[in-house]
């Protein structure tokens, strides 16, 4: 088909792919509520995350003491040392409780004087009541007379880069680059399904991969200042910086937000009502969540996983992003990410095209 | 010239359970000029059948030819050349009309500025409005200016009136004949009779998926026998009973009578004769008239006596 020159006094006409894609600026930014849960989530997130786990002075090790004739003995030791204490003194059965309901971390009982006995209850599942036995016992061992053949040094490990905090943003990164293509993509496609929008672009020339592309490419447009949201306020608030080259770390935001478009777009592609493509997102989405390494490392998880779990995009995604803004790698090191993304990113693309339903 | 629609044994079954055959075998052609109705009751296959046309459903069997072209071959061509506003969509909310339409624009090679279509709409002072805070039937005006957008020969309009006031219908009653007057071809689904009166060169009335009558109005009018039809009721009638619609129908002018539950109608040639019998006997078998109307008739008689119920029944329930 070739295309005429417009007729001298007709109007000059706009470029459709970039009026699709304004077209969806446009809609975007004119809905408050979708600027609050885009930009603002994230931040409330970084926010809450950061200052639970802000590195905080070590709190004080909540012990409770069997009221008994030791006591006294065991509360001036704890008192005496180092380490702060919180102690307090109960009945057994109050000490137990206490113990359940997670308001000490160790209930200790005193016994026979000479060689000094204690008891102590904890909660092996518990960390923290494993590490209070262990410091209340060091005390209560030294000033029973110990001596520590091997003389130690303690530094504490406080470096940039490696907090948690510096950990925790690019996950949450790839969560909200996943969430905001997955959710954006997949909701907007199906509601203009439903409102036969794209029943009435059907029945226009319209060029079909102009729409799709418009749908993905506009992502970008939202995704990329989000990001950037979120990168300066976790620097501002908590002093995360970016070790590797901002240029490799704006090109993973980029194809993370295509690639997650595009599986949004493949998600939506034949979901006729909400309800079928937000449990479908949700099936998508729940995995990657639990799997890709947001909270805490995907190695965690067993060996027999790992080749799943590593080839999940959001995993690719995240530890790409880790390993450009934590380590300072370069594009090469993150090639293998970077090429698998790409992969994910036009695999899903080409089907959704294929699969599309316009009514 | 090849008309600007031809269809031939159109059949659409949607698969289900039950399957629904909402196309029976219809034919229809629309010739290039003219404004051609598809009139016919809810649920009649309408939107169904125009959807087939515009190439956005696929059928199940038959023959579809657009400004002579097919379906599957010429895809673009026919979309550079038809307009169409669907029964039912919902533009961008957070789009200013402005905005809308130059978003329709783009898709064509060819075509009005959007402005012009704004201005044909009458909806200038709403240009920079956001779709969401329009008024229905600014609405419904804005889906026939993105309609026009691409300066279409052929215009396919599924019921652009329904639930407008009075005064917008006529308003874009009066936009599909300029239209039409530039020597275009308009076809338009409604079950509204006058709209289908006022507006179209033809109409073709469906019911249950296949095509009942066809013609221009006036004649399918024509067809009934008689251009007035007299309504009448009675007082509870006596013991001798109702009057017999042989005796009505003996009457002079009376080209036909239909009785539904106690209300009377008479297709009538002319109204000063057959009131004046129509009266007379009434007094002499000792009826007493309730009330009484006579008025012209319309495609509403047609598609009464062809399927035997009335066309709004179901819309007016
Ligand atoms: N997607 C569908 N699946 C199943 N049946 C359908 C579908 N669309 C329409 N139908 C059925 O086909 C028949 C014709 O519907 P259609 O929408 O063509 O009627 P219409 O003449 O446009 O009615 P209206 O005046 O109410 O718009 C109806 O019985 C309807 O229930
Ligand atoms: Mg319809």
């Amino acid at each position: 088909m070739n295309t005429p020159a417009p007729p001298a006094g007709r109007a000059p006409r706009q470029h459709p792919f970039w009026q699709l894609v304004l077209a969806r600026v446009r809609e975007f930014y004119r809905e408050p509520e979708a600027i609050f849960w885009v930009y603002g989530f994230p931040i409330l997130m970084v926010v809450t995350l950061g200052t639970a786990f802000r590195e905080k002075p070590a709190a004080a090790i909540a012990v409770a003491v069997e009221a008994g004739p030791g006591a006294s003995r065991v509360v001036a030791g704890l008192e005496a040392a180092r380490r702060s204490f919180n102690v307090a003194v109960a009945g057994a059965a109050e000490c137990r409780a206490r113990l359940r309901a997670g308001q000490c971390d160790l209930v200790v009982a005193a016994g026979a004087d000479a060689p000094p006995q204690y008891e102590y209850v904890f909660d092996p599942n518990r960390p923290e009541s494993r590490l209070a036995r262990n410091a209340v016992d060091d005390v209560l061992q030294r000033a029973a007379g110990r001596i520590d053949p091997a003389v130690v040094a303690d530094r504490e490990f406080t470096e940039p880069g490696g907090r948690y905090i510096d950990f925790l943003v690019p996950g949450l990164l790839g969560m909200s680059l996943m969430g905001g293509g997955l959710w954006g993509v997949g909701f907007a496609t199906v509601d203009m399904r439903i409102r036969k929008l794209l029943k009435r672009f059907l029945a226009t020339p319209m060029k079909k991969p102009h729409f799709l592309l418009a749908v993905i490419f506009s992502r970008l447009l939202f995704m990329v200042p989000e990001m950037l949201v979120l990168l300066l306020f976790a620097r501002v608030a908590f002093g995360v910086q970016v070790y590797g080259n901002p240029v490799v770390l704006l090109m993973l935001i980029l194809l993370g937000a295509e690639t997650f478009a595009g599986i949004g777009l493949l998600v939506a592609s034949r979901a006729a009502t909400l309800e079928t493509v937000s449990g479908l997102l949700n099936l998508v989405m729940l995995p990657m969540w639990v799997l890709s390494g947001v909270f805490f490392s995907s190695d965690r998880f067993p060996a027999a996983m790992q080749p799943v779990i590593k080839l999940l995009p959001l995993t690719l995604l995240i530890d790409a992003l880790r390993s450009v803004m934590q380590d300072g790698a370069s594009l090469w090191d993150v090639g293998w990410q970077v090429s698998m993304l790409a992969v994910w990113c036009g695999v899903t693309f080409a089907l959704a095209v294929r699969w599309f339903r316009w009514t | 010239m090849s008309a600007a629609v031809c269809c031939s044994n159109l059949v659409k079954r949607y698969d289900g359970r039950p399957p629904v055959e909402a196309v029976r075998g219809l034919d229809l052609s629309v010739e290039r000029g003219e404004c051609f109705g598809l009139l016919g009751p809810n649920g009649a296959g309408k939107t169904t059948t125009i959807e087939i046309l515009e190439g956005l459903l696929p059928a199940t069997s038959g023959e579809v030819e657009i400004l002579g072209r097919r379906w599957g071959r010429e895809d673009d061509a026919i979309r550079q050349r038809i307009g169409i506003s669907l029964q039912e969509t919902r533009l961008s909310e957070k789009l200013s009309v402005l905005e809308t339409l130059t978003l329709f624009r783009s898709f064509y090679h060819c075509g009005i500025a959007p402005e012009e279509a704004l201005r044909r709409l009458g909806l200038e002072e709403k240009a920079r409005a956001w779709v969401g805070k329009l008024s229905g039937g600014q609405k419904q005006r804005l889906a026939v200016a993105a309609a026009l957008v691409g300066d279409p020969e052929l215009l396919f309009l599924d019921e652009p009136t329904t639930g407008l006031d009075p005064q917008s219908r006529r308003q874009l009653w009066e936009i599909i004949a300029d239209f039409r007057r530039q020597g275009r071809t308009v076809l338009i689904t409604t079950h509204y009779m006058e709209e289908a009166q006022r507006l179209c060169d033809r109409v073709a009335i469906v019911d249950q998926g296949r095509v009942i009558a066809h013609g221009a109005p006036r004649e399918l009018i024509a067809s009934l026998g008689g251009e007035h039809v007299l309504e009448f009721t009675l007082e509870i009638p006596t013991a001798d009973g109702r009057p017999a619609a042989d005796a009505l129908l003996s009457l002079p002018a009376v080209s036909d009578v239909r009785i539904d539950d106690g209300h009377f109608a008479l297709s009538v040639t002319e109204p000063h004769v057959a009131l004046p019998a129509l009266l007379d006997h009434l007094k002499r078998s000792g009826h007493e008239l309730t009330s009484l109307t006579t008025r012209h008739a319309s495609l509403d008689d047609v598609f009464v006596k062809l399927a035997g119920r009335r066309l709004d029944a179901e819309a007016a329930a």
